[in-house]
């Protein structure tokens, strides 16, 4: 079920520093990923994977090599224009959770669509929808510190799609969970990449993990070592 | 935008209560000073100008010798006489009336009690220059003060211990051995800067003149001014008479000297003013440290809130959105805190101005100064930690630990 590439990457390099300690993350990385997709990436440290990823986040610019994202040239954008391009269709899933303390679950999902400049009736609503579909309604009061870790990681889920972004980037997001928590927190996703159409892009270290994806890109020495793609939803590929 | 920066910055602000208390301490503690200084410092000023007022506004008193301080060598220059009294009273326009004063001090003994007071002879003059009321009784009448009888006028303070406030008028009492009616009884005037005004007896100055002083010298003339006239003007026109008749000519020094208790009041509130201003100045200092207190702390905050800020940018906020929300927060805090310190220092004021025997004022200008200053502080040093922690790069900031 393959739609239109939503990410292309051309030719990405990355060039941390310069002279001769300059350090070369990416060295032309070529990508396609196609809207709708459940996409796994994996690789080593140091591989380039991060870079990857904070480039496919709008959250750097490549050195060179065109990254195209929803047919606009990232490269090209400025900080703030970068900034409105993830408000508008990029949701962030982390490893360490990253919820404001001190707030309750309800307002760190409303938190995006505060800055969206969206009324308050309106804020509200999304975010108790939110975080309905991530089975914490009842919880909407309570602060991070009154949360379990996987209970957390379910709010900032709840948080990166309270705007119907097109793409969830997931940094290793079952990196601080146990094993029945992350099974729960893949079947999540993978149901939100089924049900919204949400295209997921998801780091993580585990092949277990790895295995709910439809595509696992591999990444080694700063390329694309080679791309796996699984027939069916969940079914392991090696 | 506006709105909903201010709203983050609120909801920062009370998620931290003990940060934003500490940080706005030192802009409570500079606002509430400069305010009650500036406060307590008109405060005095009034005070100052209302001891002033009591001795009466529009007189001059003229006394021979040249000021304060001239003192020296050369024979005394001589007292005045009643023709003096006359001939100003007569000859200056825009002079309503002239008060001689003869001074003596004396016991006064009523019922074996007894008291050490002041005795002031002088005419009835002396009650149209000031304004200064009789509660009961009378002033002198024609008789009386003509042919100087024994008869008197007494201060509340008299009456307080002679008579324990009880009726005075028709009581008759002894002064330095002879024996007096009393006629009436002056209201109080209260401590003024010059001692205790209700201490002291009034009597026809001739009277004193001739059992007191055994001379007819006049110590002290008391002019009241026509305020339709220009002071400057009555002031040269009497020394112009006094001249004359004390024989001085040609550029000779006068021997006496006019004494304006306008020109009292100017240079009183000349010094309270100076005062003012420069504790005022001190306090000034407390509130930049006060300003230079929210940046220090809001740059610490910025180090501490990295990885919100990170969360903040990576979700979508817009740099000048996190400069907006810092800078509110900044502004936010420091108006808080010069509310706080407006109420603090209303209740310095009212805690300190019974203390220094000043009337509790409340000046509107400076408390909105000093608010509009506090806000204007939260503006300035909030602005570069705002500044910095906008221009963070939201991955170096996500990854902070």
């Amino acid at each position: 079920m393959a739609g239109d590439p939503i990410i292309q990457l051309r030719r990405v390099t990355k060039v941390y520093g310069d002279g001769p300690t300059a350090f070369q993350a990416l060295k032309g990385v070529d990508l396609d990923i196609a809207a709708g997709d459940f996409v796994a990436v994996m690789g080593p440290s140091g591989s380039g994977k991060s870079t990857t990823m904070n480039i496919l986040g709008c959250l750097d610019v490549p050195s060179g090599g065109e990254f195209r994202f929803r047919g606009v040239h990232v490269e090209t954008l400025g900080r703030d224009q970068r900034a409105l391009l993830r408000r508008k269709y990029l949701g962030f899933v982390f490893q360490g959770f990253n919820l404001l303390a001190r707030t309750t679950a309800l307002e760190n999902v409303e938190l995006p669509l505060l800055y969206r400049g969206d009324p308050k009736k309106e804020r509200r609503e999304a975010a108790l929808a939110a975080l309905d579909k991530v089975g914490l309604k009842q919880w909407w009061d309570h602060t991070p510190a009154e949360l379990s870790g996987g209970q957390q990681q379910r709010v900032a889920i709840a948080r990166a799609i309270v705007t119907s972004p097109d793409v969830l980037l997931a940094d290793e997001p079952t990196g601080n969970l146990d094993s029945e928590r992350s099974v729960e927190i893949m079947q999540l996703l993978t149901s939100l990449n089924r049900d919204s159409g949400i295209t997921v892009l998801m780091v993580t270290h585990e092949p277990d993990m790895a295995a709910f994806a439809r595509t696992v890109i591999h990444f080694k020495d700063g390329l694309v070592e080679r791309i796996e793609r699984a027939h069916h939803q969940g079914e392991a590929v090696a | 935008m506006f709105g909903t920066t201010f709203l983050l910055a609120v909801r920062s602000i009370f998620r931290h209560k003990l940060r934003s208390f500490l940080t706005t301490l030192g802009i409570i503690i500079g606002v509430a000073a400069v305010v009650a200084m500036v406060t307590l410092g008109q405060a005095t000023t009034k005070a100052a100008q209302a001891q002033v007022a009591s001795l009466g506004t529009n007189i001059l008193q003229i006394r021979p010798g040249q000021g304060f301080g001239r003192g020296g060598g050369g024979p005394r220059p001589p007292d005045f006489k009643q023709e003096d009294v006359d001939a100003i009273a007569e000859q200056v326009a825009g002079v309503t009336a002239v008060a001689p004063q003869a001074q003596s001090t004396g016991t006064v003994i009523y019922q074996g009690a007894n008291w050490s007071t002041t005795i002031n002879g002088t005419t009835n003059a002396f009650f149209q220059v000031q304004p200064w009321p009789l509660v009961s009784g009378r002033v002198f009448n024609r008789q009386e003060e003509q042919a100087g009888k024994a008869v008197c006028i007494i201060g509340n303070t008299i009456r307080t211990n002679l008579f324990r406030g009880g009726e005075a008028v028709g009581e008759r009492m002894r002064v330095n051995g002879i024996s007096c009616d009393i006629i009436g009884v002056l209201s109080t005037r209260g401590q003024g800067g010059f001692g205790d005004q209700d201490d002291v007896v009034i009597m026809p100055i001739k009277q004193v003149q001739r059992r007191f002083t055994g001379n007819r010298d006049i110590r002290l003339m008391l002019v009241g001014v026509d305020p339709a006239y220009d002071g400057q003007q009555v002031q040269a026109s009497i020394s112009q008479v006094l001249r004359e008749r004390r024989s001085i000519t040609g550029g000779k020094e006068d021997d006496f000297n006019i004494f304006d208790t306008a020109q009292i009041s100017a240079t009183l509130t000349g010094i309270t003013t100076l005062l003012t201003q420069i504790v005022t100045a001190v306090a000034a200092i407390s509130l930049v440290v006060g300003g230079i207190g929210i940046m220090n702390i809001m740059l610490v905050s910025v180090t501490e809130r990295t990885r919100e800020i990170g969360i903040r940018l990576a979700i979508g906020a817009v740099a000048s959105e996190v400069l907006m929300q810092f800078l509110m927060e900044a502004v936010v805090l420091s108006c808080l805190g010069g509310l706080v310190g407006l109420a603090v220092a209303q209740l310095v004021v009212l805690g300190l101005a019974p203390l220094m025997q000043v009337p509790f004022l409340f000046v509107p200008q400076i408390n909105v100064i000093a608010f509009l200053i506090s806000a204007l502080i939260g503006i300035v040093f909030g602005y570069f930690p705002a500044r910095r922690a906008a221009s963070l790069n939201p991955i170096d900031a996500l990854r902070h630990e």
